[in-house]
Protein backbone atom coordinates (compact mmCIF):
# COMPACT_ATOMS: atom_id res chain seq x y z
CA UNK A 1 0.00 0.00 0.00
CA UNK A 2 0.94 3.34 -0.82
CA UNK A 3 1.61 6.45 1.50
CA UNK A 4 -0.89 8.88 1.37
CA UNK A 5 -1.22 12.68 1.24
CA UNK A 6 -4.71 14.10 2.96
CA UNK A 7 -5.50 17.60 2.17
CA UNK A 8 -8.12 18.10 4.82
CA UNK A 9 -10.10 21.70 2.95
CA UNK A 10 -12.42 24.13 4.44
CA UNK A 11 -15.70 25.82 4.34
CA UNK A 12 -17.07 28.44 5.63
CA UNK A 13 -20.51 29.28 6.06
CA UNK A 14 -21.56 26.83 3.67
CA UNK A 15 -19.09 27.59 0.96
CA UNK A 16 -15.21 26.35 0.36
CA UNK A 17 -12.34 28.40 0.98
CA UNK A 18 -10.93 29.62 -1.82
CA UNK A 19 -7.66 28.97 -0.52
CA UNK A 20 -8.64 25.21 0.17
CA UNK A 21 -7.70 24.91 -3.95
CA UNK A 22 -4.00 26.25 -2.78
CA UNK A 23 -3.75 23.26 -0.83
CA UNK A 24 -5.12 20.95 -3.23
CA UNK A 25 -2.58 22.15 -5.73
CA UNK A 26 0.30 21.68 -3.07
CA UNK A 27 -1.22 17.88 -2.53
CA UNK A 28 -1.31 17.57 -5.90
CA UNK A 29 2.39 18.93 -6.31
CA UNK A 30 3.53 16.61 -3.53
CA UNK A 31 1.82 13.32 -5.02
CA UNK A 32 3.67 14.22 -8.24
CA UNK A 33 7.04 14.13 -6.69
CA UNK A 34 6.35 11.36 -3.60
CA UNK A 35 4.15 8.84 -5.85
CA UNK A 36 2.32 8.79 -2.70
CA UNK A 37 -2.21 8.67 -2.61
CA UNK A 38 -3.61 12.23 -2.49
CA UNK A 39 -6.68 12.62 -0.56
CA UNK A 40 -9.16 15.14 0.53
CA UNK A 41 -11.24 15.49 3.16
CA UNK A 42 -14.32 17.84 4.74
CA UNK A 43 -15.20 18.10 8.02
CA UNK A 44 -18.68 18.79 8.49
CA UNK A 45 -19.20 19.18 5.17
CA UNK A 46 -22.46 20.56 4.13
CA UNK A 47 -24.20 20.10 0.96
CA UNK A 48 -22.32 19.32 -2.30
CA UNK A 49 -18.78 20.54 -1.21
CA UNK A 50 -17.50 17.34 -1.21
CA UNK A 51 -18.67 16.92 -4.92
CA UNK A 52 -16.73 20.09 -5.76
CA UNK A 53 -13.65 18.59 -4.42
CA UNK A 54 -13.77 15.63 -5.85
CA UNK A 55 -14.00 17.59 -9.48
CA UNK A 56 -10.19 18.06 -8.57
CA UNK A 57 -7.53 15.00 -9.80
CA UNK A 58 -7.67 13.27 -5.90
CA UNK A 59 -7.82 9.25 -5.44
CA UNK A 60 -10.90 9.96 -2.52
CA UNK A 61 -13.00 12.41 -0.95
CA UNK A 62 -14.27 11.87 2.63
CA UNK A 63 -17.25 13.88 4.60
CA UNK A 64 -16.35 13.57 8.61
CA UNK A 65 -19.23 13.82 9.66
CA UNK A 66 -20.95 14.36 13.17
CA UNK A 67 -23.70 15.99 14.66
CA UNK A 68 -21.21 18.09 16.79
CA UNK A 69 -18.83 19.78 14.08
CA UNK A 70 -21.29 22.68 13.41
CA UNK A 71 -20.86 25.57 14.33
CA UNK A 72 -17.26 24.86 14.38
CA UNK A 73 -15.16 24.38 17.86
CA UNK A 74 -11.59 23.21 18.22
CA UNK A 75 -12.52 20.47 20.55
CA UNK A 76 -14.81 18.76 17.67
CA UNK A 77 -12.81 19.52 15.01
CA UNK A 78 -9.60 17.96 16.54
CA UNK A 79 -11.37 14.83 18.14
CA UNK A 80 -12.60 14.39 14.91
CA UNK A 81 -9.62 14.29 12.71
CA UNK A 82 -7.96 12.71 15.17
CA UNK A 83 -10.29 9.64 15.00
CA UNK A 84 -10.21 9.98 10.99
CA UNK A 85 -6.21 10.34 10.90
CA UNK A 86 -5.75 7.21 12.99
CA UNK A 87 -7.93 4.93 11.06
CA UNK A 88 -6.59 6.13 7.51
CA UNK A 89 -2.88 6.94 8.50
CA UNK A 90 -1.90 9.18 6.24
CA UNK A 91 1.72 9.84 5.87
CA UNK A 92 0.96 13.72 5.77
CA UNK A 93 -1.81 15.30 6.45
CA UNK A 94 -2.07 19.34 4.36
CA UNK A 95 -3.90 22.30 5.31
CA UNK A 96 -4.34 25.88 4.73
CA UNK A 97 -2.47 28.30 7.37
CA UNK A 98 -6.40 30.12 8.20
CA UNK A 99 -7.48 31.24 11.63
CA UNK A 100 -9.68 28.32 11.69
CA UNK A 101 -7.09 25.65 11.17
CA UNK A 102 -4.49 28.19 13.76
CA UNK A 103 -7.11 27.59 16.15
CA UNK A 104 -7.68 23.54 16.07
CA UNK A 105 -4.22 21.79 14.14
CA UNK A 106 -1.77 22.68 17.35
CA UNK A 107 -4.08 21.28 19.61
CA UNK A 108 -4.80 17.92 16.97
CA UNK A 109 -1.12 17.17 16.57
CA UNK A 110 -0.31 17.76 20.41
CA UNK A 111 -3.12 15.04 21.26
CA UNK A 112 -1.61 13.31 18.83
CA UNK A 113 2.14 13.16 20.01
CA UNK A 114 3.04 14.83 16.81
CA UNK A 115 3.76 18.49 15.88
CA UNK A 116 3.58 20.93 12.90
CA UNK A 117 5.42 22.85 10.21
CA UNK A 118 2.74 25.84 10.48
CA UNK A 119 2.78 29.04 7.77
CA UNK A 120 4.53 27.14 5.03
CA UNK A 121 5.58 28.68 1.37
CA UNK A 122 6.96 25.77 -0.14
CA UNK A 123 9.01 22.08 0.03
CA UNK A 124 11.61 20.51 -1.11
CA UNK A 125 12.40 17.02 -1.55
CA UNK A 126 15.76 16.21 -0.64
CA UNK A 127 16.52 12.57 -1.55
CA UNK A 128 14.29 10.78 0.38
CA UNK A 129 13.18 13.64 2.55
CA UNK A 130 10.49 16.18 2.62
CA UNK A 131 11.42 19.78 4.06
CA UNK A 132 9.16 22.41 3.99
CA UNK A 133 10.21 26.45 3.61
CA UNK A 134 9.06 28.78 5.97
CA UNK A 135 9.51 32.40 6.65
CA UNK A 136 11.30 33.38 10.34
CA UNK A 137 11.84 36.94 11.99
CA UNK A 138 9.01 38.06 9.99
CA UNK A 139 10.10 37.46 6.53
CA UNK A 140 13.74 38.47 6.98
CA UNK A 141 15.03 34.76 6.97
CA UNK A 142 13.92 31.55 4.85
CA UNK A 143 14.14 28.38 7.02
CA UNK A 144 14.17 24.44 5.48
CA UNK A 145 11.96 22.69 8.23
CA UNK A 146 12.61 19.15 8.27
CA UNK A 147 10.20 16.40 10.79
CA UNK A 148 12.15 14.51 13.40
CA UNK A 149 8.94 12.61 14.87
CA UNK A 150 6.72 10.10 12.83
CA UNK A 151 4.25 10.51 10.81
CA UNK A 152 1.14 11.54 10.62
CA UNK A 153 3.10 15.18 9.69
CA UNK A 154 1.11 17.95 9.89
CA UNK A 155 1.51 20.44 7.84
CA UNK A 156 -0.30 24.40 6.97
CA UNK A 157 1.10 26.65 3.83
CA UNK A 158 0.54 29.87 3.76
CA UNK A 159 -2.27 31.77 1.90
CA UNK A 160 -0.91 32.20 -1.85
CA UNK A 161 2.23 29.70 -1.32
CA UNK A 162 0.35 27.65 -4.23
CA UNK A 163 -1.67 28.91 -7.27
CA UNK A 164 -5.71 27.25 -6.90
CA UNK A 165 -6.38 27.80 -10.19
CA UNK A 166 -3.81 24.97 -10.85
CA UNK A 167 -5.23 22.68 -9.09
CA UNK A 168 -6.07 20.12 -12.18
CA UNK A 169 -9.14 18.73 -12.87
CA UNK A 170 -9.38 15.09 -12.31
CA UNK A 171 -10.36 12.65 -15.66
CA UNK A 172 -14.00 11.14 -13.54
CA UNK A 173 -15.36 12.67 -10.38
CA UNK A 174 -13.46 10.60 -7.31
CA UNK A 175 -15.76 8.50 -5.26
CA UNK A 176 -17.24 10.29 -2.14
CA UNK A 177 -17.13 8.39 0.67
CA UNK A 178 -18.78 9.94 4.36
CA UNK A 179 -17.08 8.56 7.21
CA UNK A 180 -19.27 9.03 10.75
CA UNK A 181 -17.54 10.08 13.71
CA UNK A 182 -18.15 9.86 17.62
CA UNK A 183 -17.81 12.82 19.47
CA UNK A 184 -18.99 12.14 23.32
CA UNK A 185 -21.22 14.83 24.72
CA UNK A 186 -18.79 16.14 27.13
CA UNK A 187 -15.86 16.79 24.52
CA UNK A 188 -17.38 20.03 23.13
CA UNK A 189 -16.41 22.80 25.79
CA UNK A 190 -16.66 26.29 23.52
CA UNK A 191 -19.98 27.81 22.82
CA UNK A 192 -19.36 29.76 19.66
CA UNK A 193 -22.31 32.43 18.50
CA UNK A 194 -23.31 33.45 15.55
CA UNK A 195 -20.15 35.07 13.00
CA UNK A 196 -21.05 38.72 12.74
CA UNK A 197 -18.96 41.41 11.13
CA UNK A 198 -18.33 44.67 12.73
CA UNK A 199 -20.24 47.84 11.71
CA UNK A 200 -20.66 48.09 7.82
CA UNK A 201 -17.51 49.01 5.99
CA UNK A 202 -17.19 52.37 5.13
CA UNK A 203 -14.86 51.93 1.86
CA UNK A 204 -14.31 48.56 -0.06
CA UNK A 205 -10.33 48.51 -0.57
CA UNK A 206 -10.41 45.75 -2.94
CA UNK A 207 -12.23 47.97 -5.77
CA UNK A 208 -9.58 50.39 -5.48
CA UNK A 209 -7.28 50.66 -8.47
CA UNK A 210 -4.62 52.87 -7.04
CA UNK A 211 -3.41 52.67 -3.26
CA UNK A 212 -1.01 54.13 -0.66
CA UNK A 213 -0.14 52.29 2.35
CA UNK A 214 1.40 53.56 5.57
CA UNK A 215 3.48 51.40 8.61
CA UNK A 216 5.10 51.86 11.18
CA UNK A 217 7.51 53.94 9.06
CA UNK A 218 5.10 57.16 9.10
CA UNK A 219 5.86 57.48 12.87
CA UNK A 220 3.41 59.98 13.62
CA UNK A 221 -0.05 60.29 13.60
CA UNK A 222 0.27 63.62 12.07
CA UNK A 223 2.66 62.57 9.34
CA UNK A 224 -0.59 60.53 7.97
CA UNK A 225 -1.35 63.56 6.27
CA UNK A 226 1.41 63.28 3.93
CA UNK A 227 0.44 59.93 2.25
CA UNK A 228 -3.23 61.07 1.66
CA UNK A 229 -1.90 63.95 0.04
CA UNK A 230 -0.25 61.59 -1.94
CA UNK A 231 -3.44 58.97 -2.08
CA UNK A 232 -5.26 62.00 -3.40
CA UNK A 233 -2.59 62.87 -6.08
CA UNK A 234 -2.96 59.94 -7.20
CA UNK A 235 -6.70 60.00 -7.22
CA UNK A 236 -6.12 56.24 -4.99
CA UNK A 237 -7.59 55.21 -1.88
CA UNK A 238 -5.10 55.37 1.47
CA UNK A 239 -4.51 52.37 3.48
CA UNK A 240 -2.06 50.52 6.28
CA UNK A 241 -0.23 48.03 8.15
CA UNK A 242 -1.93 46.62 11.45
CA UNK A 243 0.06 48.61 13.97
CA UNK A 244 -1.28 51.37 12.54
CA UNK A 245 -4.62 51.03 12.76
CA UNK A 246 -4.08 49.17 16.15
CA UNK A 247 -3.11 52.81 17.09
CA UNK A 248 -6.16 54.74 15.96
CA UNK A 249 -3.90 56.53 13.58
CA UNK A 250 -6.56 54.84 10.47
CA UNK A 251 -10.04 53.48 10.95
CA UNK A 252 -9.46 49.27 10.86
CA UNK A 253 -11.32 48.77 7.75
CA UNK A 254 -8.27 50.38 5.81
CA UNK A 255 -6.35 47.48 7.09
CA UNK A 256 -4.43 45.66 5.07
CA UNK A 257 -3.43 41.69 5.76
CA UNK A 258 -4.22 38.89 7.34
CA UNK A 259 -7.06 40.28 9.19
CA UNK A 260 -8.10 43.44 7.47
CA UNK A 261 -8.84 43.35 3.74
CA UNK A 262 -6.91 41.63 0.47
CA UNK A 263 -6.01 43.37 -2.26
CA UNK A 264 -4.89 43.35 -5.94
CA UNK A 265 -4.44 47.22 -7.33
CA UNK A 266 -3.04 48.15 -10.22
CA UNK A 267 -0.50 50.00 -7.95
CA UNK A 268 0.35 49.65 -4.23
CA UNK A 269 2.94 52.50 -3.28
CA UNK A 270 3.83 51.31 0.86
CA UNK A 271 5.64 53.46 2.41
CA UNK A 272 7.55 52.92 5.95
CA UNK A 273 6.00 49.64 5.29
CA UNK A 274 8.20 46.90 6.12
CA UNK A 275 6.45 43.34 4.70
CA UNK A 276 5.41 41.46 7.49
CA UNK A 277 4.18 38.37 6.35
CA UNK A 278 0.51 39.39 7.84
CA UNK A 279 0.52 42.55 5.81
CA UNK A 280 1.77 40.70 2.82
CA UNK A 281 -0.25 38.31 2.05
CA UNK A 282 -2.97 41.15 2.27
CA UNK A 283 -1.74 42.57 -0.93
CA UNK A 284 0.71 40.79 -2.92
CA UNK A 285 -1.28 40.10 -5.21
CA UNK A 286 -1.01 43.73 -6.44
CA UNK A 287 -0.26 44.28 -10.15
CA UNK A 288 2.80 46.63 -9.19
CA UNK A 289 4.48 47.53 -5.91
CA UNK A 290 6.71 50.91 -5.03
CA UNK A 291 7.94 50.39 -1.98
CA UNK A 292 9.86 53.46 -0.02
CA UNK A 293 11.25 52.25 2.73
CA UNK A 294 14.61 53.70 4.63
CA UNK A 295 16.07 50.26 5.77
CA UNK A 296 17.14 48.49 2.53
CA UNK A 297 16.42 44.79 4.18
CA UNK A 298 13.06 45.43 4.97
CA UNK A 299 11.33 42.17 3.10
CA UNK A 300 8.93 44.80 1.61
CA UNK A 301 11.57 44.88 -1.31
CA UNK A 302 11.58 41.55 -1.97
CA UNK A 303 8.30 41.72 -3.58
CA UNK A 304 8.65 45.41 -4.85
CA UNK A 305 8.84 45.91 -8.48
CA UNK A 306 10.00 49.46 -7.69
CA UNK A 307 12.44 50.29 -4.62
CA UNK A 308 13.27 53.56 -3.16
CA UNK A 309 15.74 52.99 -0.06
CA UNK A 310 15.18 56.23 1.18
CA UNK A 311 13.76 58.85 3.77
CA UNK A 312 9.90 58.59 2.90
CA UNK A 313 9.54 61.95 4.49
CA UNK A 314 12.30 63.28 1.56
CA UNK A 315 10.80 61.34 -1.41
CA UNK A 316 6.94 61.39 -0.51
CA UNK A 317 7.02 65.72 -0.81
CA UNK A 318 8.75 66.12 -4.80
CA UNK A 319 7.00 62.72 -5.16
CA UNK A 320 3.16 64.67 -4.86
CA UNK A 321 4.28 67.84 -6.90
CA UNK A 322 5.64 65.26 -9.63
CA UNK A 323 2.35 63.30 -9.93
CA UNK A 324 0.34 66.73 -9.81
CA UNK A 325 2.42 68.06 -12.42
CA UNK A 326 2.10 64.88 -14.84
CA UNK A 327 -1.92 64.65 -14.00
CA UNK A 328 -2.06 68.36 -15.57
CA UNK A 329 -0.32 67.19 -18.60
CA UNK A 330 2.91 68.29 -17.62
CA UNK B 1 -8.92 35.76 38.76
CA UNK B 2 -5.04 34.77 38.43
CA UNK B 3 -3.66 35.33 35.50
CA UNK B 4 -0.18 33.44 33.62
CA UNK B 5 1.14 35.96 30.62
CA UNK B 6 3.78 33.77 28.59
CA UNK B 7 5.66 36.47 27.27
CA UNK B 8 8.50 35.88 24.84
CA UNK B 9 11.59 37.97 24.16
CA UNK B 10 12.69 38.43 20.25
CA UNK B 11 15.09 40.60 18.53
CA UNK B 12 13.99 44.11 17.90
CA UNK B 13 12.23 45.10 15.02
CA UNK B 14 14.85 47.04 13.19
CA UNK B 15 17.99 44.91 14.70
CA UNK B 16 20.31 44.15 11.35
CA UNK B 17 20.10 40.22 11.62
CA UNK B 18 22.91 37.40 11.10
CA UNK B 19 22.99 34.24 10.29
CA UNK B 20 25.05 32.04 13.20
CA UNK B 21 27.78 30.21 12.54
CA UNK B 22 25.80 26.63 11.18
CA UNK B 23 23.09 28.39 9.69
CA UNK B 24 20.22 27.09 11.47
CA UNK B 25 19.26 30.27 13.39
CA UNK B 26 20.65 34.52 13.84
CA UNK B 27 23.92 35.48 15.92
CA UNK B 28 22.40 36.11 19.34
CA UNK B 29 24.78 39.35 19.97
CA UNK B 30 21.38 42.07 18.77
CA UNK B 31 18.92 44.02 20.43
CA UNK B 32 15.84 42.39 21.98
CA UNK B 33 12.33 43.45 23.13
CA UNK B 34 9.33 42.21 24.22
CA UNK B 35 7.41 40.23 21.11
CA UNK B 36 4.41 42.41 20.60
CA UNK B 37 1.55 40.28 21.11
CA UNK B 38 2.26 39.42 24.36
CA UNK B 39 2.91 43.25 25.55
CA UNK B 40 -1.06 43.41 24.39
CA UNK B 41 -1.74 39.96 26.38
CA UNK B 42 0.08 41.20 29.38
CA UNK B 43 -2.05 44.67 29.20
CA UNK B 44 -5.39 42.52 28.98
CA UNK B 45 -4.03 40.83 32.07
CA UNK B 46 -3.69 43.78 34.14
CA UNK B 47 -6.99 45.39 32.60
CA UNK B 48 -8.81 41.91 33.95
CA UNK B 49 -6.95 42.37 37.39
CA UNK B 50 -8.38 45.69 37.39
CA UNK B 51 -11.76 44.81 37.13
CA UNK B 52 -11.82 41.47 39.06
CA UNK B 53 -8.97 41.32 41.58
CA UNK B 54 -6.48 38.59 41.31
CA UNK B 55 -3.22 38.43 40.80
CA UNK B 56 -1.02 38.61 37.31
CA UNK B 57 2.19 36.09 36.89
CA UNK B 58 4.78 36.75 33.85
CA UNK B 59 6.44 33.22 32.74
CA UNK B 60 9.14 33.67 29.97
CA UNK B 61 12.26 30.99 28.93
CA UNK B 62 15.40 31.93 27.77
CA UNK B 63 19.25 32.94 28.83
CA UNK B 64 19.76 35.47 31.63
CA UNK B 65 18.88 38.31 29.07
CA UNK B 66 15.46 37.25 28.85
CA UNK B 67 15.12 38.21 32.49
CA UNK B 68 14.48 42.16 31.31
CA UNK B 69 10.94 40.94 29.88
CA UNK B 70 9.85 39.57 33.27
CA UNK B 71 11.12 43.14 34.70
CA UNK B 72 9.71 45.57 32.49
CA UNK B 73 6.19 43.10 33.03
CA UNK B 74 6.95 43.70 36.64
CA UNK B 75 6.76 47.59 36.15
CA UNK B 76 4.02 47.78 34.62
CA UNK B 77 1.76 45.65 37.30
CA UNK B 78 2.59 42.02 37.38
CA UNK B 79 2.46 40.71 40.74
CA UNK B 80 5.29 38.02 40.33
CA UNK B 81 7.68 36.38 37.46
CA UNK B 82 8.96 32.95 36.69
CA UNK B 83 11.92 32.54 34.41
CA UNK B 84 13.17 29.24 32.89
CA UNK B 85 16.59 30.29 33.30
CA UNK B 86 18.94 28.27 30.36
CA UNK B 87 20.19 29.13 26.62
CA UNK B 88 18.40 25.62 25.88
CA UNK B 89 15.12 26.74 26.41
CA UNK B 90 15.95 28.81 23.16
CA UNK B 91 16.18 25.99 20.76
CA UNK B 92 13.25 24.52 21.67
CA UNK B 93 10.15 23.91 19.43
CA UNK B 94 6.47 25.06 20.22
CA UNK B 95 5.74 21.71 21.62
CA UNK B 96 8.72 21.51 24.12
CA UNK B 97 8.41 25.14 25.18
CA UNK B 98 4.92 24.14 25.98
CA UNK B 99 5.76 21.24 27.95
CA UNK B 100 8.31 22.86 30.34
CA UNK B 101 5.90 25.94 30.96
CA UNK B 102 3.49 23.12 32.19
CA UNK B 103 6.17 21.40 34.19
CA UNK B 104 7.25 25.27 36.09
CA UNK B 105 3.20 25.60 36.62
CA UNK B 106 2.10 22.41 37.55
CA UNK B 107 1.79 23.53 41.46
CA UNK B 108 -0.14 26.37 40.85
CA UNK B 109 -3.71 27.04 40.00
CA UNK B 110 -4.47 29.87 37.24
CA UNK B 111 -7.93 30.59 36.12
CA UNK B 112 -6.67 31.62 32.86
CA UNK B 113 -3.29 31.75 30.83
CA UNK B 114 -2.86 34.12 28.19
CA UNK B 115 -0.34 34.19 25.16
CA UNK B 116 0.19 36.49 22.00
CA UNK B 117 -1.39 34.66 18.98
CA UNK B 118 2.43 34.28 17.56
CA UNK B 119 5.90 35.49 17.96
CA UNK B 120 7.98 37.69 15.78
CA UNK B 121 10.66 35.13 15.80
CA UNK B 122 9.78 31.84 14.40
CA UNK B 123 5.78 32.62 14.37
CA UNK B 124 4.35 29.16 14.70
CA UNK B 125 1.40 30.35 16.45
CA UNK B 126 1.21 26.64 18.33
CA UNK B 127 2.67 27.21 21.65
CA UNK B 128 -0.72 28.74 23.94
CA UNK B 129 -2.66 26.12 21.91
CA UNK B 130 -0.62 23.40 22.26
CA UNK B 131 0.13 24.32 26.09
CA UNK B 132 -3.81 24.15 26.37
CA UNK B 133 -4.01 20.70 25.17
CA UNK B 134 -1.40 19.71 27.64
CA UNK B 135 -2.97 20.97 30.62
CA UNK B 136 -6.55 19.50 28.92
CA UNK B 137 -7.97 23.10 29.03
CA UNK B 138 -10.08 24.99 26.62
CA UNK B 139 -8.87 27.82 24.42
CA UNK B 140 -9.56 30.22 21.85
CA UNK B 141 -7.19 32.03 19.64
CA UNK B 142 -7.29 35.73 18.15
CA UNK B 143 -9.09 37.49 20.99
CA UNK B 144 -10.00 40.85 20.93
CA UNK B 145 -12.35 41.01 24.22
CA UNK B 146 -12.42 39.64 27.37
CA UNK B 147 -15.79 39.87 29.84
CA UNK B 148 -16.41 37.82 32.96
CA UNK B 149 -19.70 35.85 32.79
CA UNK B 150 -21.68 33.67 35.67
CA UNK B 151 -20.44 30.00 34.07
CA UNK B 152 -16.90 31.79 32.93
CA UNK B 153 -15.88 34.16 30.10
CA UNK B 154 -17.21 35.45 27.13
CA UNK B 155 -14.52 36.08 24.49
CA UNK B 156 -14.48 37.74 21.41
CA UNK B 157 -12.54 35.97 18.62
CA UNK B 158 -11.21 37.53 15.35
CA UNK B 159 -11.84 35.54 12.49
CA UNK B 160 -10.66 36.45 8.98
CA UNK B 161 -12.05 39.25 6.41
CA UNK B 162 -13.40 41.39 9.31
CA UNK B 163 -15.72 39.09 10.74
CA UNK B 164 -15.77 38.26 14.39
CA UNK B 165 -17.57 35.90 16.76
CA UNK B 166 -18.51 35.25 20.68
CA UNK B 167 -17.31 32.44 22.12
CA UNK B 168 -18.76 31.09 25.80
CA UNK B 169 -16.23 29.10 27.31
CA UNK B 170 -15.16 27.71 31.20
CA UNK B 171 -12.25 28.67 33.19
CA UNK B 172 -9.40 27.79 33.28
CA UNK B 173 -8.65 28.49 29.93
CA UNK B 174 -5.64 29.34 27.24
CA UNK B 175 -6.42 32.47 25.23
CA UNK B 176 -4.12 33.66 22.43
CA UNK B 177 -4.13 37.47 22.13
CA UNK B 178 -4.34 39.72 19.41
CA UNK B 179 -2.32 42.71 18.77
CA UNK B 180 -4.23 46.06 19.65
CA UNK B 181 -7.04 44.61 21.64
CA UNK B 182 -6.50 47.34 24.01
CA UNK B 183 -4.02 50.30 24.22
CA UNK B 184 -0.51 49.54 25.82
CA UNK B 185 0.32 51.41 28.99
CA UNK B 186 3.86 52.58 30.15
CA UNK B 187 5.66 51.70 33.19
CA UNK B 188 5.85 54.51 35.77
CA UNK B 189 9.13 55.21 37.66
CA UNK B 190 7.34 54.12 40.74
CA UNK B 191 6.08 50.84 39.03
CA UNK B 192 10.06 50.21 38.08
CA UNK B 193 10.89 50.70 41.34
CA UNK B 194 8.87 48.69 42.94
CA UNK B 195 9.55 45.52 40.23
CA UNK B 196 12.90 45.76 42.29
CA UNK B 197 10.90 44.17 45.02
CA UNK B 198 8.60 41.95 43.10
CA UNK B 199 9.07 37.63 43.58
CA UNK B 200 11.14 36.39 40.80
CA UNK B 201 11.34 32.44 40.27
CA UNK B 202 14.00 31.28 38.79
CA UNK B 203 13.67 27.21 37.37
CA UNK B 204 16.85 25.90 36.34
CA UNK B 205 16.81 23.44 33.09
CA UNK B 206 17.45 20.37 35.33
CA UNK B 207 14.51 21.24 37.62
CA UNK B 208 11.79 20.62 34.45
CA UNK B 209 14.87 18.63 32.53
CA UNK B 210 12.25 15.62 31.98
CA UNK B 211 9.74 17.39 30.73
CA UNK B 212 11.77 18.10 27.51
CA UNK B 213 12.11 15.45 24.88
CA UNK B 214 13.51 15.40 21.33
CA UNK B 215 12.19 18.25 19.40
CA UNK B 216 9.86 16.98 16.38
CA UNK B 217 10.64 19.56 13.92
CA UNK B 218 14.68 21.12 13.09
CA UNK B 219 15.39 23.69 10.83
CA UNK B 220 17.57 22.17 8.56
CA UNK B 221 18.78 25.74 7.20
CA UNK B 222 18.10 29.44 7.27
CA UNK B 223 18.87 31.56 4.38
CA UNK B 224 17.91 35.05 3.11
CA UNK B 225 15.10 34.35 0.83
CA UNK B 226 15.22 34.44 -3.06
CA UNK B 227 13.79 37.11 -4.90
CA UNK B 228 10.94 35.99 -6.62
CA UNK B 229 10.65 39.51 -8.28
CA UNK B 230 12.78 41.64 -10.66
CA UNK B 231 13.22 44.84 -8.49
CA UNK B 232 13.87 47.78 -10.16
CA UNK B 233 16.03 50.39 -7.17
CA UNK B 234 15.74 53.93 -7.76
CA UNK B 235 18.54 56.18 -6.95
CA UNK B 236 19.51 59.78 -7.04
CA UNK B 237 18.28 62.68 -4.62
CA UNK B 238 14.66 62.60 -3.67
CA UNK B 239 13.82 65.34 -6.50
CA UNK B 240 15.48 62.53 -9.18
CA UNK B 241 13.65 59.88 -7.43
CA UNK B 242 10.31 61.73 -7.79
CA UNK B 243 10.73 62.17 -11.45
CA UNK B 244 11.99 58.54 -12.54
CA UNK B 245 8.66 57.06 -10.42
CA UNK B 246 6.18 59.09 -12.10
CA UNK B 247 7.99 58.87 -15.44
CA UNK B 248 7.64 54.20 -14.05
CA UNK B 249 3.95 55.04 -13.35
CA UNK B 250 3.12 56.61 -16.62
CA UNK B 251 4.97 54.61 -19.12
CA UNK B 252 5.56 51.61 -17.44
CA UNK B 253 2.65 50.86 -14.40
CA UNK B 254 0.45 53.55 -16.74
CA UNK B 255 -1.55 54.88 -14.02
CA UNK B 256 -1.28 58.24 -14.55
Amino acid sequence: MTDTILVVVEQREGKLNRVSWETIAAGQALAAETGWTLEAAIVGSVGDLAKEVAGKKVSKVYEIESPKLAPYTPDAFSVALKQFIESKQPKLVLMPHTYQVRDFVPKLATAMGRTVISDCIGYKKEGDKLVFTRQMLQGKFSADVSFTSDAPWFVTFQNGAFRGDKAEAGSAAAPVETVNVEIADNIVRNKPHEVFKEAKQAVDLTQAEIIVSVGRGIKEQKNIELAKQLAEALGGEISASRPICDAGWLPMDRQIGSSGQTVAPKLYLALGISGAIQHIVGMKGSRTVVAINKDSEAPIFEIADYAVVGNLFEVVPPLIEEVKKAKAGG
Amino acid sequence: MKILVCIKQVPQKDAPLKLNESGTWIREDVSYEVNEPDAYALEEALRQKEKHGGEVVVITSGPARSQQVLREALAKGADRAIHLEDNAFVGLDAFNTARVFAAAIKDEQFDLIFTGLQSDDYGYAQTGVVLAELLGWPHATIIMQIEKSDAGIRVKRELEAGFFQFVDMPLPAVLTIQSGINKLRYATLIGIKNAKNKPLRKVTLAEVQSAIGENLQKIERMYIPQKTKKTEFLEGSSSEIAKKLVDKLRNEVRVL
